[in-house]
């Protein structure tokens, strides 16, 4: 069965699309996805060669047709998105702002006239892509649009139909920031989720508040320490109080500056030779095997 | 002169330095006697209270409207399932279930029941605290765990502020909850570092900004004289750099125990007073 591991951090810039990186490359038989749909940056390291291009459609979304509106109004009046823009030109009375625009469809349903079109979206793009590691699905949310939370759920079931059909042993998962709709999304029935947080007083805010929703959903947990050494006392207390919320520390990881050196040299850092951060990460890894591992034996 | 203006601070990647840009000129406007308000729009992980440490003296629950269906009056003919975009509510066997969660609060359902049968009330999906950080006035949202939907809740902190000026931290990305954030803003700034991941999600970001029509610069965190990626890009652009914080060990080091460089590390108080003269001067107030 293959196992599936989301990489998530509830602050942002602590380090996920780093550590996935080489966790990829540890993982010798894995596929990969990036679920940072809005922000992805996974490629640039892992230089996907794109096999096939998809549009992704979230939704609906409305838009007037100026030679049936009578400039009735009523659009604007049940519009609780602020979406129908009242236009001081005298060409349309009512326009459809799409970036506003939540695709309820309500104005179109009740437009006397039938002038509101109510089509499906495209809000962006998934591509399934081979690196040197195994499988990629990754995605490009189009500009300006919504609907992350669909594009992840769409990645990641991807991503298992490849993995499952290879008979590939891991799925690695890169996830958003945060905790809302992108981030559910791509935790949601995962196998286990590695937080990675940062040892300041914003890191440690936000990995409280990660560690209670992977709680609400019930998913097993591990926690990655980055750049540890910034501050060893807070270190100290995030171990504690993840321990307490039964999230167990697999790694603490040096400060090391070879990390960006590495990204901007497309690699992996566990694959620049003699650096700190590379050989924290290799213990990480082990640890989180070993800890999958006795855990499947568990259940 | 409007007497409000609103600056908003995004960044496509996350942990650029967004709330040390904004909780620092939110400090460096009060010191220099404007009348200034610290608005925390990331609502999914609020972290401006541990830099500003503010006294909190108001707090109010954000809700979105949900169907209510009174099952006496159905009639079981579905509409409201039709209508419905977000499997919110859905009529099986004559039966109708509401899924709070899912709903957008459009109130499509309630208006399309012949019978009358649906009303509304509201669903709290998280807060807004409110009060005073010495001269700052203080506002943040705080997103209920579990929730998925922010944007209602980070309209409802846009809404607040004062009729000064206003210093919006928006969450990162480029998706919904960044372009409620920032939506309506008179300038915002762009918050990058100097690597490849931060000048990929600054090209995403500067993109997204463009498309909503406001006008922009960047601030450079973590600059390091010998490395040009960020400038390269800007000046490809043509967006304009208006602050470059060099990457200096004492201000992760005080990031790190909740201070500011702004009043923590010596020799930036002028950099964030610049930063904040000249963000003004560009946005014309």
């Amino acid at each position: 069965m293959v196992k599936e591991i989301t990489v998530i951090s509830g602050k942002g810039g602590t380090g996920k699309t780093s550590l996935v990186a080489s966790l990829v490359s540890l993982a010798e038989k894995t596929a990969v996805a990036d679920c940072d749909v809005d922000a992805a940056d996974l490629h640039l390291v892992l230089n996907p060669r794109v096999e096939q291009v998809n549009d992704f459609s979230g939704g609906k979304s409305s838009a007037i047709m100026p030679d049936k509106c009578t400039g009735c109004g009523k659009c604007h009046e049940l519009c609780r998105f602020g979406a129908v823009v009242k236009n001081t030109d005298q060409k349309t009375v009512f326009t459809i702002d799409p970036i506003a625009c939540e695709g309820c469809g309500v104005c179109s349903y009740f437009c006397p006239e039938k002038a509101i079109e109510f089509k499906q979206a495209v809000n962006g793009q998934w591509f399934i892509s081979s690196t040197r590691y195994g499988p990629m699905v990754h995605a490009k949310l189009g500009i300006a649009q919504e609907n992350s939370g669909k594009l992840v759920s769409l990645v990641r079931s991807q991503v298992k139909i490849i993995a499952e059909e290879k008979g590939l042993p891991y799925i690695i998962v890169d996830g958003p920031p945060g905790i809302g709709c992108p981030v559910i999304a791509s935790i949601t029935g995962t196998d286990c989720a590695l937080i990675v947080t940062e040892p300041t007083l914003s890191g440690q805010h936000d990995l409280e508040r990660v560690v209670e929703l992977i709680n609400f959903f019930k998913i097993p947990a591990y926690l990655c320490i980055n750049k540890f050494d910034i501050n060893p006392e807070v270190s100290d207390i995030i171990e504690e109080k993840a321990l307490a919320a039964g999230v167990k520390v697999v790694g603490r990881v040096h400060y090391d500056r070879n990390v960006t050196g590495a990204q901007v040299k497309k690699l992996p850092v566990v694959e620049m030779p003699n650096t700190p951060a590379a050989a924290d990460v290799r213990t990480m890894w082990s640890n989180l095997l070993q800890e999958i591992t006795a855990a499947t034996k568990v259940s | 002169m409007s007497p409000k203006l609103t600056i908003a601070v995004a960044s496509g990647k996350g942990g650029t330095g967004k709330t040390t840009v904004s909780a620092s000129l939110s400090c460096a406007a009060a010191d220099a006697g404007y009348k200034v308000a610290y608005l925390d729009c990331d609502v999914e992980e609020p972290n401006g209270h541990l830099f500003l440490k503010p006294e909190i003296d108001c707090r109010h629950l954000v809700g979105i409207p949900v169907p209510v269906v009174d099952q006496k009056k159905c009639v079981a003919c579905g509409a409201c399932g039709q209508i419905c975009q977000y499997s919110a509510i859905v009529c099986i066997n004559k039966n109708i279930l509401t899924f709070d969660k899912m709903c957008h609060g459009c109130g499509g359902c309630a208006l399309v029941c012949p019978a009358g049968a649906i009303t509304e009330k509201s669903r709290s999906i998280g807060s807004i605290e409110g009060g005073s950080a010495g001269r700052i006035s203080f506002y943040h949202g705080n997103l209920f765990v579990g929730e998925a939907f922010s944007p209602p809740l980070i309209r409802a902190v846009r809404s607040t502020g004062c009729n000064g000026l206003n210093i919006v931290d928006a969450p990162p990305g480029t998706s919904c909850p960044v372009i409620s954030a920032i939506k309506g803003a008179d300038y915002v700034l762009l918050v990058t570092e100097p690597t490849p991941f931060g000048i990929n999600d600054l090209d995403i970001a500067a993109g997204m900004v463009k498309e909503l029509g406001i006008p922009h610069a960047v601030v450079v965190n973590r600059h390091d004289p010998d490395n040009t990626l960020a400038r390269d890009f800007c000046r490809d652009r043509g967006i304009k750099i208006l602050a470059e914080i060099p990457d200096d060990r004492r201000i992760a080091e005080a990031y790190s125990r909740g201070a500011l460089p702004y009043s923590a590390v010596p020799g930036y108080r002028e950099l964030f007073k610049e930063l904040l003269i000249s963000a003004v001067k560009e946005a014309k107030w």
